[in-house]
């Protein structure tokens, strides 16, 4: 079995659920959890990159086989720990809006100001 | 074996992906989302990425988690129904979606070992690491040690993203206790 672009793709679908949540829901929870589902997407492509048919994880041994490659994990393991450091951030927020708001709601947050 | 393993957990995932935007009950979505990152998990083990994999547990199933079920504890569990479909999000989404879609269609294919990503700077870093680092794990090599200043840009993120937090919430907790 052969999975081609199947890995691009499902990636893709899931960074699209992610967007869609992200800008149509107007709960400010469940957009940040649609943009966690955007990031979990991207290190799911980073990650298939960086994959060899019939590799290892990239740890030294002798055995001859060949090693997946490693740039792309060390590149996710960051951007995995910034993406904790941005949800962080936003739930802060969150919980100030709540505070002045009562309200998680984006159009009702819009129309208290408006009053 | 591998592959058709990775192709039915990408489907659940992207199965649990449409059950947790539809849900309106935030504490289930937090929970969903714990298991959203496992799943995500298992992928990165199949696809080598050990360390990658064992981080996401950590901290993408483990520590945001906890975060969204704390914010949760100090706002609402509940969210609103969503008065009307909106139709321009779709229409952006589905836009972009083609893009990337049209993007990937000239990409290498899972497990090429002659893509472009593997012929640069990652042979260099498999035959040297050993000799020159001497960690037999290439991935803490290249983040401690050849992109040590990434890791340090990193550690800055984190910091000022304490800060932050520590500023937002600290101002709220004061005001809490004199009222």
């Amino acid at each position: 079995m052969t999975v081609g672009l199947f890995n691009y793709w499902a990636c893709v679908v899931l960074m699209l659920i992610g967007l869609y949540t992200a800008i149509a829901r107007p709960n400010l929870i469940k957009k940040l959890i649609g943009l966690g589902m955007f990031q979990v997407a991207v290190f799911l492509l980073y990650i298939s990159m960086g994959k060899v048919s019939g590799g290892t994880p990239p740890i030294l041994h002798t055995s001859g086989e060949a090693y997946s490659n490693p740039l792309p994990h060390v590149l996710i393991l960051t951007a995995i720990v910034v993406g904790i450091a941005t949800l962080s951030l936003g739930l802060a927020l969150v919980v100030r809006i709540w505070e002045a708001y009562q309200t998680l709601e984006e159009d009702e947050i819009v129309e208290r100001d408006h009053d | 074996m591998t592959e058709i393993t990775d192709v039915a957990l990408l489907i659940f995932m992207v199965i649990l992906a449409v059950a947790i935007s539809r849900m309106q009950n935030l504490f289930m979505v937090a929970v969903m989302m714990g298991i959203f990152s496992f799943l995500s998990a298992v992928v990165f083990t199949l696809l080598d990425a050990v360390d990658v994999a064992f981080t996401e547990a950590a901290v993408g199933a483990g520590v945001s988690t906890v975060l969204l079920l704390g914010t949760l504890a100090l706002t609402t569990r509940e969210e609103k129904v969503a008065k009307q479909k909106n139709a321009f999000a779709l229409l952006a989404v589905i836009a972009t979606g083609g893009a990337l879609i049209y993007g990937t269609l000239d990409m290498p294919h899972y497990g090429d070992a002659n893509a472009p990503v593997h012929t640069h700077v990652a042979d260099r870093y498999i035959e040297k690491s050993g000799e020159e680092i001497g960690v037999p794990n290439i991935v803490t090599s290249v983040l401690a040690s050849y992109r040590g200043y990434d890791t340090l840009g990193e550690t800055t993120v984190i910091f000022t993203a304490g800060i932050g937090v520590i500023l937002l919430l600290g101002r709220a907790l004061r005001k809490g206790e004199k009222s």
